[in-house]
C-alpha cells in the first residue's frame, strides 16, 4: 500500500473531527473521501497534507511514517476548494511557483509549465491573472500548478464544489481521465455520492468523524456495511417495521431497512403477473417527469416508497391503483450492520427475476 | 435617476433629501470647511509673507530653522522605519496564529491612540529620567535619552506605534491563509511566502499607512514637547521651533516657519489620495474580472 492513514484521531477542543480513521490506498489509485458537512472528511485531507497535526495515529507514505515531516517535505500537491490561486500572480507563475521554490533550471521550469498547460487544455492563458479566468479554468489551473512539482500524491479539497452544474459534468469525467493517464495516487473530498461514484476507484465512506466502509463504488452499492452506507450510497426510502410487507414477513418485530427505487416494480391492476403472492396494492400519490423516466411516490400501507417507472410502459397518474412489487431491500442490524435480503415469494418462485446487479 | 455622479447614485431617491434639504447640508458642510480649514491657512500664508519673500525667505533658512527641520526628518525616517517592521510582525503575530492573549494584545497595539500625547511623554521622563527606574543603568552606558535626541525619537515612535499595526491587521484578517498554506505545501519558505504570496496583498495598505504615520510623526509637539527640552539647534523638532518664536512674538518667523509643515501636509494628502486611487484601480480591476 502507497498510502496508509492508521488509527487517526483528531480533535478541535471537544469536537472529534477523525476518530480511529483507517483506511489504505494503492500507488496510483483514485480514492474518494465521501461524507456529509461535518464528518471529518476535509480534516483527514489536511492532516495527510500535514496542515493540521494529528493528536494520535500514523500517516504512512510509501513505507515511512511522515507524522514529523512539515507539510513542505511530503511532496504532497493540493488543490483547496477555492482554488487559492495566488491572486498577484499570472497562470504561468502560479504554475511555475512549486518549480521555482525546488530551484529548477529555467528551460526545465519552461518546459514543465507548458506540459501541464497543455495537459489542463489552457495554452496561450499563461499570461492572464486569475480573476480573468472563469470557475472551471481557475480549477485547471490549481490543479496544474498541484502537479508541476511531480508530488507523490495530489489531494483534492471538494474540486467541483464551486462550479456550475453543467461545467461540473465536464470536469469529472476529465479529472478522471487525466488522473488515471498520469497514474498519480489521489484522494478528493466529496459531499455528493454521484460524484464519488463517477470519479472514484475506491470511496471511504465517512461520518461523525469515523470511517464506515471502505470499498470500490459497486461494493459499497452492492452490500453496504452500515444502515448509513445503506442510505447515503444510492437514493433510498427507510422504512421501520418492515415486517408487514408481502414477502418479508419473518422480518423481525421494528426492524428497519431501506428500499432503493430500483428495488420496487409498478404493475397496472389489470396486468396479469405470475408471481401474484408476493405484490401488494399500492396507491400512486405523485408523479413527477425527471427527464428521461417517471418519478413516482406510491403508497403501501403506512409506507411511503420512491421508485422510477419507465416511459415505455403504461401510463400512470396520480391516484391510480397500482399493484408493488419489491425484489429486495436492506435489512438493518441494529446501528452497524445492513444485510441484502430478497422478497420470498421470488426466491420459491424462481421466475427469472432474481436478476443480479 | 438623472443623477450621473457616483456618489449619488448610491442613494436611492427615496432617501434623497428635497431641494432645500440637499442647499441646507452643503452651505453647512461648506461653512464648517471655511471656518475651520480654509480660514486658518489663509491667516498662515498672508502672515508668513506679510513683509513680502526675503523675510520670509531669512527665516525659513536661519540656521536654527533648518537644524530643526533636520531632527524632524530623521525623526520621521527612523519612526516610520521603526514602526513598519513592528507594524508588519505585529500584524503577523494578530492574524497568522491563535494564542492567549491575542485580544489584549491588539487593545495594547492601540494604546498610544487612547493616550493623551503629554502623558505619552512624562511616561518617557519617569521612565528613563533622572529620576526614573532606568536611569542608573543608562548613566553606566553613558546614555541620554531625556532631554536628547534619542528621547525625542522614542517619544514620536510611541505616539506613532499603532498606525501601520492598525491599517495591515484587517487586510490580512480578511484574506485568510489559503494562498500561503499553497505556497507552503509546495515548498516554499518563510521568506518566499511572504515577498511573493503575501506581501502584494498588503503593500498598498502598508503605503498608505506609511504616508499617514509620516504625517504624524512630523506634526507631533505634546510627548516631543515633554521629553526635549527645547534646547534650540540640539533637541527642537520643526513644531516646537515654532512654539517657540511664537513665543517670543516673532509673529511672522513663525508663520513663515509653519508654511513648511502645511506644504509637507499638501504634500502627503495628496499622495494619500493618489495611492487610494491607484488602490482603489487594483481592486476594482480584480473584482470586476472575476
Amino acid at each position: 500500500m502507497y498510502l496508509e492513514v492508521k488509527g487517526l484521531e483528531k480533535k478541535f477542543g471537544n469536537f472529534k473531527a477523525c476518530d480511529q480513521v483507517d483506511f489504505a490506498l494503492e500507488k496510483g489509485a483514485l480514492a474518494a473521501l465521501l461524507g456529509p458537512s461535518g464528518s471529518g472528511k476535509t480534516t483527514i485531507l489536511r492532516t495527510i497534507a500535514g496542515l493540521e497535526n494529528v493528536d494520535s495515529g500514523e500517516i504512512v507514505i510509501d513505507d515511512k511514517r511522515v507524522n514529523e515531516l512539515p507539510a513542505s517535505q511530503r511532496g504532497i500537491g493540493f488543490v483547496f476548494q477555492n482554488y487559492a490561486l495566488f491572486r498577484y500572480m499570472n497562470v504561468f507563475d502560479n504554475i511555475a511557483f512549486g518549480l521555482k521554490t525546488q530551484k529548477q533550471p529555467k528551460n526545465i521550469i519552461q518546459e514543465r509549465v507548458e506540459e501541464l498547460l497543455n495537459l489542463v487544455g489552457l495554452t496561450g492563458l499563461e499570461k492572464r491573472y486569475p480573476s480573468q479566468l472563469s470557475g472551471g479554468q481557475k480549477q485547471r489551473v490549481a490543479f496544474a500548478r498541484a502537479l508541476a512539482p511531480w508530488p507523490r500524491i495530489l489531494l483534492l479539497d471538494e474540486p467541483f464544489a464551486a462550479i456550475d452544474a453543467k461545467v461540473r459534468r465536464e470536469l469529472r469525467s476529465w479529472l478522471r481521465e487525466t488522473i488515471s493517464k498520469l497514474k498519480i495516487t489521489s484522494i478528493f473530498v466529496t459531499h455528493d455520492q454521484s460524484e464519488a461514484i463517477e470519479v472514484a476507484d475506491l470511496i471511504v465512506v465517512t461520518n461523525h468523524g469515523r470511517v464506515e466502509q471502505t470499498g470500490s463504488p459497486l461494493e459499497l452499492y452492492r452490500s453496504p456495511a452500515t444502515p448509513f452506507v445503506a442510505s447515503f450510497i444510492g437514493e433510498s426510502t427507510i422504512l421501520s417495521d418492515y415486517g408487514c410487507l408481502k414477502g418479508f414477513n419473518k422480518a423481525p418485530k421494528g426492524a428497519v431497512c431501506a428500499v432503493r427505487p430500483e428495488f420496487i416494480r409498478l404493475f397496472s391492476p389489470n396486468e396479469a403477473i405470475q408471481y401474484e403472492n408476493c405484490v401488494q396494492d399500492g396507491l400512486v400519490e405523485r408523479v413527477s417527469f425527471r427527464g428521461n423516466v417517471l418519478e413516482v411516490k406510491v403508497r403501501v400501507g403506512d409506507f411511503s416508497l420512491v421508485t422510477d417507472y419507465s416511459l415505455e410502459r403504461p401510463p400512470i397518474s396520480l391516484g391510480d391503483k397500482v399493484k408493488v412489487l419489491i425484489y429486495r431491500l436492506y435489512a438493518f442490524e441494529g446501528v452497524t450492520q445492513a444485510r441484502l435480503v430478497s422478497n420470498d415469494g421470488l426466491k420459491s418462485q424462481n421466475n427469472g427475476y432474481n436478476f443480479e446487479i | 435617476m438623472k443623477n450621473t455622479n457616483s456618489i449619488g447614485q448610491a442613494l436611492p431617491n427615496a432617501f434623497q433629501p428635497n431641494l432645500w434639504g440637499r442647499r441646507f447640508l452643503i452651505v453647512i458642510t461648506t461653512l464648517f470647511a471655511l471656518t475651520f480649514l480654509v480660514a486658518p491657512l489663509v491667516v498662515v500664508l498672508t502672515r508668513a509673507f506679510e513683509y513680502g519673500w526675503s523675510p520670509f525667505w531669512k527665516a525659513v533658512t536661519e540656521i536654527y530653522t533648518v537644524k530643526a527641520l533636520r531632527l524632524t526628518a530623521l525623526t520621521t525616517v527612523l519612526a516610520v522605519t521603526c514602526n513598519t517592521l513592528f507594524g508588519l510582525c505585529a500584524a503577523w503575530a494578530l492574524t497568522r496564529f491563535q494564542y492567549k492573549g491575542r485580544g489584549f494584545l491588539i487593545t495594547l497595539i492601540d494604546l498610544p491612540f487612547a493616550i493623551s500625547p503629554i502623558i505619552a511623554g512624562l511616561i518617557f521622563i519617569l521612565t528613563y529620567g533622572r529620576l526614573g527606574w532606568l536611569h542608573p543603568y543608562l548613566v553606566d552606558w553613558q546614555l541620554r535619552i531625556v532631554f536628547n535626541v534619542p528621547g525625542v525619537v522614542l517619544a514620536t515612535i510611541f505616539v506613532t506605534l499603532p498606525f501601520v499595526a492598525r491599517e495591515i491587521v484587517p487586510v490580512l484578517a480578511a484574506r485568510g491563509t489559503d494562498e500561503e498554506q499553497a505556497a507552503v505545501l509546495m515548498g516554499a519558505g518563510f521568506f518566499t511566502v511572504f515577498f511573493k504570496v503575501t506581501f502584494p496583498h498588503i503593500r498598498w495598505a502598508l503605503v498608505y499607512s506609511l504616508i499617514l504615520c509620516a504625517a504624524r510623526a512630523m506634526g507631533e509637539f505634546g510627548a516631543v514637547s515633554v521629553v526635549s527640552g527645547h534646547l534650540r539647534g540640539k533637541t527642537n523638532t520643526l513644531p516646537l521651533h515654532i512654539e517657540i518664536l511664537y513665543n517670543e512674538h516673532k509673529f511672522s518667523e513663525s508663520f513663515a516657519v509653519s508654511t513648511i509643515l502645511v506644504a509637507t501636509s499638501v504634500i502627503i494628502l495628496t499622495a494619500r489620495n493618489v495611492i487610494e486611487q491607484l488602490a482603489k484601480k487594483e481592486d476594482e480591476s480584480n473584482v470586476f474580472r472575476s
